[in-house]
């Protein structure tokens, strides 16, 4: 079990005792006190750049929460955000991230591209090998790739490997999946060819459709590769134990070709989908590491674990999509506007959701290094003079106080969906005096009323960028896109698309782009509410992790410092008679106390 | 499924009191009235259904606008927020008010709808007897075999989130207790001996029903109410903790509860306050039904 | 009784068909599909996960081609998780739904006797009022308030009890024991005081007494007995719930039973997974009714069945 140690008496006696007694002033609740975790030691690096032996922990088991159970841990197969985090873990593709989130090399040691952009050549690592001491061979990525797109395989996530040349043939069943453009051009050299350049292709690497899966398995177990036992992985960690919805557990995989530099030793994975439960889990130590934090407790947090709260930007946006192509909304631009502006985001940010989202008024996130979204003219106005210009849009587009909008805005079922519901469907009301109906719709039924198009007037919508590129957000908003759900079909954004498709010169493509995103905000698409943040609770005492946009956290980068307290016990025990007048020299007597500590 | 507790206990009582005249329920009335348990539960439901219908217009708050000056702040006469305002800013008052109006409406919709089904399948089937009795019963086995739960989440599922659609899906799930209740009733009353004896003297078919099934069947039938409710009104609560239940705005006690649950530390209040109306409401329901049970069997007092 | 007990069985076989039929049905009208996600899949994607799990035939020889694979106790592949067969699920969470129902029931059992007994011996006083009360408290708070409850007063404040999880320790099994037996404590106290009273003013005990038997015996011999029949007969179906698990429970101490496979099958148009332990608890009823009912005739001897 982790040893952390949570002292929790002082923080929630006043809450308990409040709902003891019902009494109802809280004014007389005494301030709560910090929750003491352990305080981490400064981090040195020693002469390698890895984490010097003497501020390590000595137990580097690692439990993270992980939100939903895994579908299935077939890399070409797997979904979702639970998923990804334990498969980034088991396996590599040829490309991976560093803790910021930079693409660096992970299978191969290096690549080249070609000058047209559309040719990739992949160096494999000569230490590379599977976690039952195999080489990883340019063939285990030919098989895999191939295997990924192969229509019999079903792989959910398919269409990652879409720019690859004839992968779209092969997907749909037209080709065989041997005419992939992936090749083996010998042992350890892969090569690539796309249909177009493609600059964000190396990110698709890091995604785990793109990962090798190990043949010789594969055959010999068939779907059941992936269980504990069978499944041979290529990453830091290999699996030992899954007991579904309950644990899954890794271990360092000692093949890795970098497991010298593994400090985790193990990783166990919770599947916790209550938010509140797996924070109680974390607060009584069970947990380092969080999946999500419950939406009401930024206040809480920030006084009582301020340490060990982390929020920073997602590559996501939340927003509003219009339905296009029926009543209310179809051709009425001004409408649609109207109801724009007349949402306060910072009321939505600030007070409901609370955890420093941050509020936009453009569809593809700020902070991409390449791309600046085309902000409208209306995001440095004041609300109030928003307000303004909604009331007079509101009448233009033929509505008033007397003969107001009725409109339905669908979402489907979440604490935070509901609260941003109830809280723009009031600002509608209060602002232009729109009847709002809210509709809380379960999963599939409001996934599927959305892709008909037949119902939904306003639905809640939001997308989180598969690649870090602005493409990912733009492409859904193409005609023939399954999840246009807006229905927006505008020849010349299609056109737009192609172009940057196409476009081998990065700055014409970024222009392009920028046109693409001001011409969906100019006919007002969607109704962009705030970036997404990544919320979670971690241990301090866990370092070697960075927030990143892509929330990418490996574990083979993380480890665990020593606690304050344990290093200064150390230290005393060192030189018990000594007065600790140099603090410079604890390095070079350390060996046998360590030794001692170990034992006891 | 806990409804079936109460079956063994009604038919041995209505036994009982079956071959006694109509006075018994001006017997009964009496008993029920010295009854301090039922007596407190039914003046507690009283209190509490006038404030729910009363409450609101005396209460300047909105249940669906937002003060946005006030979210989540605790209960005070400065903000004139009595029981302080939920996570969205809105006034907790009117937000139990409105929460409780719909959580004794689906209780007593579905009830009825749950009777209705119950009385009419249960009647039919006891007084049908033979083949038919014996197929219809097969029926109600297979879906008592049936999770309760899931059929419940595959109607709300099926048909949308419609308030309405709560009060049948629920009252159509839970009309089996009633079935048999009343199948059993209508069984051993066919063939009681001042049925005969009515049937004898030449009443007719009708007449029997009317004057002699019905009224017996009536005690049960309001003892199974009383019992019911409570228990409906839990089942949408629990609807509520999965997200399937009312739309917003509309609320009931039961979403109250469960967003409450989870603010637990950060705002007991926005517990403490629904949680105290829905306990106290369950309570005075069961109560009351225990004492109508009591008061409807005389052996014991 | 053997001649009893077969024809109890063939019974129970047209109840499972006409359950399974209405199962099955029920849930394929359910709008969307395993499949739908919020990343839309292309329609071949769609087309090849259909054809791999055989849902582009039409709905009624899916039907029967179900029926076929139940009889030989094949429930498939699960449709959510996909690595994993329903046989294989059931087989790794009935054991923990198990575990955690039968010390919920035990519990409910003793505790919720023992109060019904005790209340009833002080009929009408302020304690019979005051233990009734606090039972009742057990009906009318709902379980997914009892359940943080216990974890912010015995885990977080105390530091007493794991705030959840499951790895088949005893700690671990505590508080969800006890939220999952709270509310059926009461209803057991609720029933036993009930057919306590109305056993204790009957002849016999009448008679026992007068005949100047102690009176712990005349409660253990001759009370105790016929005062538990309703007490059985609520227990019977109350224990396939409780056994198959609760998905409140398990979500909120986050315990890998097939309580929450219900709900979430069903949410998640797991097709297979949800027949699979619909079927599950079909069969787990009927088998507690016939149990009841042999406790029935061990309880009140005056029962007998015909043949």
């Amino acid at each position: 079990m982790p040893n952390v140690r949570v002292n929790l008496f002082s923080a929630l006696l006043p809450g308990l005792a409040l709902m003891v007694a019902g009494c109802g002033d809280g004014s007389e609740q005494p301030t709560p006190q910090p929750i003491r975790l352990a305080e981490p030691v400064p981090v040195t690096l020693d002469a390698f750049g890895r984490p010097a032996p003497d501020v390590l922990a000595e137990q580097q088991q690692l439990h993270r929460g992980n939100g939903e159970e895994p579908q299935t841990l077939d890399p070409h197969r797997a979904e979702g955000v639970p998923t990804a985090n334990i498969l980034r873990d088991l396996f590599e593709g040829l490309a991976t991230t560093a803790p910021d989130g930079r693409i660096v090399p992970g299978a191969a040691g290096r690549w080249d591209i070609s000058r047209d952009g559309m040719t990739y050549t992949f160096y494999l690592r000569e230490d590379g090998r599977w976690s039952n001491g195999d080489p990883v061979t340019a063939e285990d990525f030919v098989f895999s790739f191939r295997r990924s797109v192969d229509p019999a395989t079903a792989a959910v996530y398919g269409r990652m490997l879409m720019p690859i040349e004839n992968a779209q043939a092969i997907l749909a069943g037209d080709q065989p999946p041997e005419n992939l453009g992936v090749e083996a051009l010998n042992e350890r050299t892969v090569q690539i060819r796309l249909d177009d350049p493609t600059p964000y292709f190396l990110g698709l690497l890091t995604h785990a459709s793109t990962y090798p899966v190990h043949r010789p398995s594969l055959v010999e177990h068939g779907d059941d590769f992936v269980l504990p036992g069978n499944l041979v992985s290529n990453g830091a960690y290999e699996l030992v134990e899954w007991v579904p919805r309950s644990r899954l557990v890794l271990d360092r995989n000692l093949d890795y070709h970098s497991a010298g530099g593994v400090i985790i030793e193990r990783v166990v994975y919770y599947p916790i989908e209550d938010e509140n439960t797996e924070f109680q889990r974390f607060r009584v130590g069970d947990l380092h590491w969080t999946d999500q934090v419950p939406s009401n407790l930024f206040g809480w947090l920030s006084v009582n674990l301020p340490q060990a709260l982390s929020v920073s930007p997602w590559f996501g946006t939340y927003y509003f999509g219009f339905n296009l192509t029926r009543g209310p909304f179809r051709d009425n631009l001004p409408l649609r506007r109207a109801l724009n502006l007349a949402i306060d985001r910072d009321i939505l940010t600030g007070k409901v959701t609370q955890f420093g989202e941050i509020p936009t008024f453009t569809l593809v996130p700020d902070g991409l290094p390449d791309y600046e979204p085309p902000l409208p003219d209306y995001a440095i106005l004041t609300q109030a003079q928003r307000e303004e210009m909604a009331r007079e849009l509101y009448r233009e587009a033929g509505y008033s106080e007397d003969d107001p909008l009725e409109v339905e805005l669908r979402y489907n079922t979440s604490e935070n969906h509901r609260k941003i519901a109830v809280a723009v469907a009031a600002m509608w009301k209060q602002t232009l005096g729109v009847r709002t109906r809210l509709i809380n719709e379960e999963f599939r039924v409001f996934l599927q009323n959305r892709a008909m198009r037949r119902n939904t007037e306003v639905f809640r919508a939001g997308w989180i960028g598969d690649y870090q590129d602005a493409f990912t957000f733009l492409e859904l908003f193409h005609s023939a896109h399954r999840r246009n759900d807006s229905g927006y079909d505008n020849p010349r954004y299609d056109r737009l698309l192609e172009q940057i498709s196409t476009e081998r010169i990065p700055a014409r493509r970024r222009n392009l782009m920028v046109e693409a995103e001001r011409m969906l905000l100019g006919d007002q698409v969607v109704l962009p509410v705030y970036t997404y943040v990544t919320k979670r609770l971690v241990n301090p005492l866990l370092k070697g992790w960075e927030p990143n946009v892509m929330d990418f956290h490996p574990s083979r980068q993380m480890f665990f410092v020593k606690s304050r307290a344990q290093a200064e016990a150390e230290a005393a025990a060192m030189q018990p008679e000594v007065a600790p007048e140099t603090e410079t020299d604890s390095g070079t007597t350390g060996d046998v106390t360590v030794v001692e500590e170990g034992t006891t | 499924m806990k409804g079936e507790t109460t079956i063994d206990a009604f038919e041995q009582a209505m036994d009982k009191r079956r071959v006694k005249g109509r006075s018994l329920y001006v017997d009964a009335w009496h008993r029920l009235k010295r009854n301090k348990a039922a007596v407190a539960g039914a003046i507690i439901l009283l209190f509490i259904m006038v404030l729910v219908t009363v409450g609101p217009m005396l209460n300047p708050w909105d249940h669906e606008i937002p003060d946005w000056d006030n979210y989540s702040t605790p209960p005070s006469l400065d903000t004139g927020h009595v029981m302080g305002t939920d996570a969205l800013g809105r006034d907790l008052f009117e937000r139990v008010m409105v929460g409780g109006r719909i959580s004794l409406l689906v209780g007593v919709i579905a009830t009825l709808v749950s009777l209705v089904i119950g009385v009419t399948y249960g009647a039919v089937a006891g007084y049908l007897g033979g083949r038919v009795d014996n197929w219809m019963m097969r029926a109600v086995d297979a879906i008592y075999a049936l999770p309760f739960m899931f059929f419940v989440i595959l109607l709300m599922v099926v048909f949308g989130r419609n308030i309405f659609l709560i009060f049948v899906a629920i009252g159509a799930v839970n009309w089996l207790d009633m079935a048999r209740i009343v199948r059993g009733q209508t069984l051993s009353l066919k063939n009681k001996d001042f049925i005969e004896a009515a049937r004898v003297s030449g009443a007719t078919e009708r007449q029997i029903i009317g004057r002699h099934i019905i009224p017996n069947l009536l005690g049960v039938v309001v003892v199974y109410v009383s019992l019911t409710i409570p228990q409906v009104i839990l089942v949408e609560s629990f609807l509520s903790f999965l997200g399937l239940g009312v739309q917003e705005p509309l609320t009931s006690w039961g979403a109250l509860v469960n967003e409450g649950a989870q603010e637990l530390e950060t705002a007991p209040w926005s517990l403490l306050f629904p949680a105290t109306f829905l306990a106290a409401t369950l309570f005075a329901f069961n109560f009351l039904g225990d004492g109508l049970r009591d008061a409807l069997d005389p052996r014991d007092r | 009784m053997l001649n009893y007990s077969l024809k109890r069985l063939a019974s129970a076989i047209p109840t499972l068909l006409i359950l399974i039929t209405v199962a099955f049905f029920l849930i394929r009208i359910a709008p969307g599909g395993p499949f739908d996600s919020e990343k839309a899949l292309p329609p071949e994607i769609e087309a090849n996960l259909e054809a791999k799990y055989q849902l582009d035939d039409p709905l009624i020889i899916q039907y029967f081609r179900y029926l076929g694979d139940i009889a030989q106790f094949d429930f498939g592949p699960s449709f959510h998780y996909r690595d994993w067969t329903v046989n294989q699920l059931i087989a790794q969470g009935a054991p923990v739904s198990f575990t955690l129902g039968g010390i919920a029931l035990v519990l409910a059992f003793v505790f919720g006797v023992g109060i019904g007994i005790w209340a009833a011996l002080k009929q009408n006083s302020p304690s019979d009022y005051l233990t009734m009360s606090v039972a009742m408290i057990g009906i009318s708070i709902p379980n997914f308030v009892a359940a943080p409850i216990l974890i912010l007063v015995f885990a977080i404040t105390l530091g007493w009890l794991p705030a959840g999880g499951w790895d088949g320790s005893i700690q671990r099994m505590i508080l969800p024991a006890v939220a999952l037996s709270l509310p059926m404590i009461a209803y057991v106290a609720r029933i036993t005081r009930g057919s306590m009273i109305e056993v204790l003013h009957s002849s016999f005990i009448r008679t026992a007494r007068a005949k100047g038997m102690p009176e712990h015996e005349v409660l253990l011999r001759h009370a105790l007995k016929p005062a538990l029949l309703p007490v059985i007969s609520y227990l019977g179906p109350a224990a396939a719930a409780i056994l198959t698990g609760s998905v409140v429970i398990e979500r909120i101490f986050t315990i890998p039973g097939i309580g929450s496979h219900f709900v979430q099958g069903a949410l998640n148009r797991d097709y297979t997974l949800v027949m699979g332990v619909v079927i599950f608890y079909g069969v787990l009823i009927i088998l507690l009714n016939y149990l009841v009912d042999l406790l029935y005739a061990w309880l009140d001897p005056r029962i007998r069945y015909e043949g």
